[in-house]
């Protein structure tokens, strides 16, 4: 099972090596929507501190949530789900190779990067770390859930503006305590219980999320 | 004990069954609603004290509470029906669902809208960003995303069956967003105004509100019944009975 | 032994087809005949467990095969329409990760010989992208060399896309597979010339038909 996984995640990885494009095109994606909103609302600095915990998790969940389409969808097309669905091995088990693969080339590179656009908006030093803490606790939860979205959504006719739809609701808690520990902690208040919480998520999301992606896959494959 | 004596839920579990049965009921169900409202705006509208502190306006609350109770309650069934349809594969159950979500999401957005038209007189302001009405909010996206799922899909088992899956994980995620709304609102506490200053219950407003509830209740019930005979006939119209039941009524 | 009670499918408002039964044993080949849009593809799916069907039920050794999916899952290979290879990865690649799948090893030596068997060894360190539709085809049929102790080898049109030498071939490969106890289920549209001691044929029109008579 652990061999099964093992190889999903290694063949999704190697695929996102030959096509680093599309990662990078989506780290572009979160870095410009991230420097619109000083142009949007203006460059005082006092107030872009304020924003700014809001400002680059919104940026995540769009930028997570447009790599989404990449999650299931080429294997659709090309076959390969079907034999994934055909494996002798649980399903559930190739969707969490699966989901770890896309976090590894969706989330994390959000997480590396968060730091250099928080400076960007005069975030203290603390904040900062805790930015890519919640970042790193929050994105794979973000990840779980847009794992059965995507798989809802799979071959549908505008399926990318639905799973948006889908998706984005259920993405509120994690954006309300992961912008709201970076807050917290610029407003020295500490953000252990944002942290806690998140990692809740985190537990939740792991439990029950690939078996909703599993058993919505098998219902899209039919 | 001879066969027809024992009653069975099954019975009533096929849809061939059921139209008829949904067809009898959903009359009385209409009626007991618009009595029950009548009685409760009546409460809330003349019986009721005006509030010392937000006049007349306060009275809007008749429709919103019971109208964001039912909003949720709602969500509660559709997704009961749904797990029954995923678990048992039971068609009528996924058709329940289906027809739930309309009058789910009609009753969130009467939320909305009261809530708004209560924000203007008493805050000055059409909306505030305060946890229920922000709740509420989420759970409209939630009835939407339901609802355009369905309609995306063409091959009906999978419609029935993706937003089953859907629904649960809703119904799951539902008390997560609540909480994590509320935690999110009183930690901004910049937004002064909130729903907590609705005025403390008078036992005629609460016998109101709850006349009210029941109403929507019984609202809910007839309208489902109405729209599931109409997704029943849809579904079934290449079976033999709907056509002779489409017959009798031609 | 694979058997089918009374299967029915219906997709949309259509019924394909309806109380079809039929028993593959060891060495037998099921050919599965029927005019486009005759439900062929749909029977397969089902036949795979991918698609559930609308009444009836398949067992395998005398079990539903949906009450233990991943053990039938284990003695099945499933060719279907689609080639199953990523066009970024080389065939060699695909085939080590679709034999990974399988729970079968997946060193490079079994892998080339199974792609030299259709021919397409040369092409083993080449991305699918560069590949034409038949060689693509041989690639994927390269599976079913590596899978002779999966029992059950289940084809949607193995043959399409293929020119003569690699038709041969694959017939080579199916009748070997007959002869050491496998079974084996094919949708094709050309006449082939498959070595078995037992040939079934399941013509959903003609099953249509005869229901409809009926």
């Amino acid at each position: 099972m652990i061999r099964a996984l093992g190889w999903v995640l290694r063949r999704d990885l190697l695929l996102a090596f030959r096509r680093r494009g599309d990662v990078v095109n989506a780290l572009v994606f979160f870095v410009i929507v991230v420097s619109l909103f000083p142009l949007g609302v203006g460059p005082e600095a006092s107030q872009l501190r304020n924003m700014a915990p809001g400002v680059l998790w919104v940026a995540a969940l769009l930028a997570c949530m447009l790599s989404l389409a990449r999650l299931f969808a080429p294997d659709h097309q090309d076959g390969t789900l079907e034999q994934m669905l055909l494996a002798g091995e649980p399903l559930v088990v190739l969707v969490m190779g699966k989901v770890i693969a896309h976090w590894l080339m969706s989330g994390l590179p959000l997480v590396l990067i968060a730091p250099l656009l928080g400076l960007q908006f005069d975030l203290p030093g603390d904040a900062l770390v805790v930015l890519c803490v919640s970042l790193l606790i929050g994105t794979p939860v973000l990840s779980l859930i847009g794992a059965v979205g995507a798989a809802l959504t799979l071959g549908l006719r505008g399926s990318g503006v639905l799973v948006a739809l889908l998706v984005l609701p259920l993405f509120v808690p994690v954006l309300i305590f992961g912008a709201g520990s970076v807050g917290a902690t610029a407003a020295g208040t500490g953000a252990e219980a944002h942290l806690l919480l998140l990692g809740g998520f985190l537990a939740l999301a792991l439990v029950l999320a690939p078996w909703a992606s599993a058993a919505a896959l098998r219902i899209a494959m039919e | 004990m001879s066969k027809s004596d024992t009653f069975s839920w099954f019975h009533f579990s096929s849809p061939q069954t059921f139209y008829p049965l949904a067809g009898t009921l959903q009359p009385w169900f209409a009626a007991l609603a618009f009595l029950l409202c009548a009685v409760g705006l009546y409460i809330g509208f003349f019986v009721a004290p005006t509030d010392a502190q937000q006049g007349e306006s306060y009275r809007i609350i008749f429709i919103h509470v019971p109208a964001a109770w039912m909003s949720m309650f709602l969500y509660l069934v559709m997704g009961f029906w749904s797990g029954i349809g995923l678990v048992l594969n039971t068609r009528l159950s996924s058709m329940m669902a289906t027809a739930l979500a309309p009058t789910g999401a009609l009753f969130t957005f009467i939320a909305l809208w009261t809530g708004a038209l209560w924000g203007k007189p008493t805050w000055g302001t059409w909306w505030v960003w305060d946890a229920r009405l922000t709740s509420e909010l989420i759970l409209l996206f939630l009835y939407i995303g339901f609802m355009a799922l369905q309609a995306a899909i063409d091959d009906q088992r999978r419609a029935d069956k993706a937003g089953a899956v859907l629904a649960l994980v809703g119904v799951i995620n539902i008390p997560i967003i609540y909480f994590s709304v509320q935690w999110w609102s009183t930690l901004h506490q910049g937004a002064s105004v909130n729903m907590k200053s609705a005025p403390t219950m008078a036992t005629t407003m609460l016998v109101g509100m709850l006349i009210m509830a029941l109403g929507f209740w019984m609202y809910g019930i007839a309208a489902t019944l109405a729209r599931v005979r109409c997704v029943i006939l849809e579904r079934e119209r290449h079976t033999d009975w709907v056509a002779a039941e489409i017959g009798r009524q031609t | 032994m694979l058997e089918a009670r009374q299967l029915e499918c219906t997709r949309g408002d259509r019924r394909l087809f309806s109380q079809l039964s039929f028993r593959l044993s060891r060495g037998q080949l099921l050919r599965v005949a029927g005019a486009n849009g005759s439900g062929k593809t749909s029977l397969l799916r089902i036949m795979c467990g991918l698609l559930a069907p609308s009444a009836g039920e398949l067992r395998w050794q005398g079990r539903p095969i949906r009450a233990e999916r991943e053990e039938y899952s284990r003695n099945l290979a499933f060719v279907g329409h689609l080639n199953a290879l990523k066009d970024d990865l080389t065939a060699l690649e695909n085939l080590q990760f679709a034999a990974a799948l399988g729970g079968m090893p997946a060193d490079a030596g079994r892998m080339l010989a199974g792609l030299d068997r259709f021919g397409v060894a040369h092409c083993a360190e080449l991305p699918v992208k560069v590949l034409s539709q038949g060689q693509r085809r041989r690639a994927a049929l390269a599976r079913l060399a590596l899978s002779p102790a999966v029992p059950l080898w289940i084809l949607d049109e193995p043959f399409s896309a293929l020119d003569v030498g690699a038709v041969v071939e694959l017939e080579r490969l199916l009748a070997a597979h007959l002869a050491s106890g496998g079974m084996v289920v094919l949708t094709t549209h050309q006449e082939v010339q498959v070595v078995a001691h037992a040939v079934l044929r399941i013509d959903l029109d003609l099953h249509t038909a005869a229901l409809l008579a009926a």
